[in-house]
């Protein structure tokens, strides 16, 4: 069954779940190759590179847009974002990316009760339509057990 | 809640006014819906922080917006970039990615210059390039600023950062969320003061200490302190603000009887109940001088002062206490950064002559903290400025030493740290 999510920026992407224990902030937390560097953060030393980054919300410095518009420029950020919570930096980040170069990344928030359906290592469908308002994360057959 | 635009901002979306126009206002509608607004405001003017090189796309959509033809449309600012380009030669160019930072950072800078903001180049643009008036809906970036702006100036900004900062100057528009609203400006935390001793509040030292240790306990929320005195400086309230911007996201704080949006505990509140009611001892105020001091031993390298940038009375307080007594220990380097428009008021009143002369390094345009100018084995720097040591042990890679600005003199003249926690009794 997929999940119905509000999309928070448009796009489509497949990838596997990596669902973070604690929010993440971009700038600070994460490097250009989209490595987790944030010392105290429990995922610290994974790569949020092509995941569909699962968190229930973001955390830190307005920054964190930059952090994330160059990762996706430098093709190491993550294939979709699903938060819990509204997060405009997040938002912007991915934003700056689609204007600049084209990369539509699909951001969607979901009920924070529905975050625990999406485990990590999940092989999931994130589709996010911003003009009609839909989205919906799908898991994908060939991971269903 | 939708959002409903003018027609003059549908307009420009629909590229009435150049393509430039339409792409800035993309990313203000854009982020307007992902903030629940039900609509824009107009701003009277912008800060902007993109201009500090964090990586290609910062200049890749600088100069699109410049290639498109857009120009900012409000009186704007610049806060800091990449290089100091009064002094040439102070940020290092010894590795390839230190010399990516001065060309890329360089292009970044003028990119900004070229879309019609003024090249004031500094954190602190409140001292004297822009002082928007109260009520005023603005649109600044960069922590400190936004502190600054919203509490003690009581002009309105939201949280605002890279990218939506130049797309508000050249729009002229933001988003009617957050703080622009009456209702998020309110008090969250009442933070009560009266028992630390008023020679110790008047300490330059303990304001950055209670800013840091406000910004832990209260995070993004709005604190209001009781028991400061009418008589804290906009120096003391710039170096709270920086330093509960830093260790917590504090974009608007309360002095009652200070700040002008709280002349009285019920206006800073409003209807609400305070969430919960913290007291700040002067004992306190030292555990935050240990836990913001990473350096042990009385190890002394560099002392950086002026973070955010120093104010014509710091520069002047600075003079002074360099006027009498020995000069600086040879192995102490000791930089002063500060704003070109303060630092151009401050040589005509005489001040930068008598620094020079004893041997302080002036920093404009950029910070000691943001870019390479520390020499390269630099391990311990005291400053006096809570940001400054929360973020330069990451940054910088140095032990920090938190002290007053007196303290900062007296331990670059001794070439070793000397620091008594007794004044803070």
């Amino acid at each position: 069954m997929p999940l119905i999510a509000v999309p928070l920026h448009g796009g489509s992407a497949r990838g596997e779940v990596l669902r973070l224990a604690a929010p993440l902030s971009f700038w600070g937390g994460t490097d250009h190759d989209g490595l987790i560097i944030d010392a105290h953060h429990p995922q610290h030393g994974l790569s949020v590179t092509g995941r569909v980054l699962v968190m229930a919300s973001g955390r830190g410095s307005s920054s964190s847009s930059y952090v994330l518009a160059e990762q996706l420029r430098r093709g190491t950020g993550p294939a979709a974002i699903v938060l819990a919570e509204s997060d405009a930096i997040i938002a912007l980040g991915v934003m700056v990316a689609d204007e600049l170069y084209g990369i539509a990344t699909p951001v969607v928030q979901v009920a924070p009760g529905d975050l625990a359906a999406l485990t990590t290592g999940l092989t999931v469908t994130v589709a996010a339509d911003g003009e009609r308002g839909v989205a919906q994360i799908s898991p994908c057959p060939s991971s269903v057990q | 809640m939708a959002l409903t635009v003018t027609p003059v901002e549908q307009a420009m979306l629909d590229g009435a006014q150049g393509p430039g126009v339409a792409m800035a206002m993309r990313v203000v509608t854009g982020l307007a819906r992902v903030r629940g607004a039900a609509r824009l405001v107009e701003i009277g003017s912008a800060h902007i922080d993109g201009c500090l090189y964090h990586g290609q796309v910062g200049l890749d959509f600088a100069t699109r917006l410049r290639d498109l033809g857009a120009r900012v449309t409000v009186p704007t600012t610049l806060n800091v970039g990449s290089l100091d380009l009064l002094h040439p030669g102070l940020v290092r160019g010894d590795t390839p990615e230190q010399r990516e930072v001065l060309g890329a950072g360089r292009a970044l800078m003028d990119a900004y210059v070229a879309l019609g903001a003024r090249p004031t180049w500094t954190c602190a643009p409140y001292q004297f390039d822009a002082r928007p008036a109260f009520g005023e809906h603005v649109a600044w970036a960069e922590s400190n600023a936004i502190a600054f702006c919203n509490s003690v100036l009581g002009a309105r900004t939201d949280r605002y950062g890279d990218f939506l900062d130049i797309c508000a100057a050249v729009t002229g528009r933001a988003p009617y969320a957050g703080l622009h609203t009456d209702e998020a400006r309110l008090g969250d935390v009442l933070i009560d003061c009266t028992t630390i001793p008023d020679h110790v509040l008047r300490l330059d030292l303990s304001m950055p200490l209670l800013g840091y240790l406000v910004g832990s306990v209260v995070g993004t929320r709005n604190p209001v302190l009781i028991g400061l005195s009418g008589d804290v400086t906009e120096d003391g309230l710039k170096a709270f603000g920086a330093a509960a911007a830093s260790s917590g996201g504090v974009a608007m704080f309360h002095v009652v009887g200070v700040t002008p949006e709280a002349p009285d505990l019920e206006s800073a509140f409003g209807t609400r109940e305070p969430a919960e009611c913290i007291n700040i001892t002067a004992d306190d105020l030292v555990r935050a001088r240990h836990e913001l001091t990473t350096a042990t031993g009385d190890r002394l390298d560099v002392v950086s002062v002026g973070t955010p940038h120093a104010s014509l009375d710091e520069i002047a307080t600075l003079a002074r206490l360099l006027d009498h007594g020995s000069s600086i220990a040879p192995h102490v380097d000791f930089y002063l950064s500060t704003g070109r428009s303060v630092l151009a008021e401050a040589e005509r009143l005489g001040h930068v002559r008598a620094l020079e002369a004893s041997g302080i390094r002036i920093v404009v345009d950029t910070c000691t903290y943001v870019t390479s100018i520390l020499r390269p084995d630099a391990r311990v720097a005291m400053t006096n400025s809570g940001k400054w040591a929360h973020y330069a042990p990451g940054n910088l890679g140095v032990g920090v030493v938190l002290a007053g600005l007196s303290e900062c003199v007296e331990s670059a003249r001794a070439g070793r740290v000397l620091i008594d926690d007794n004044l803070l009794r």
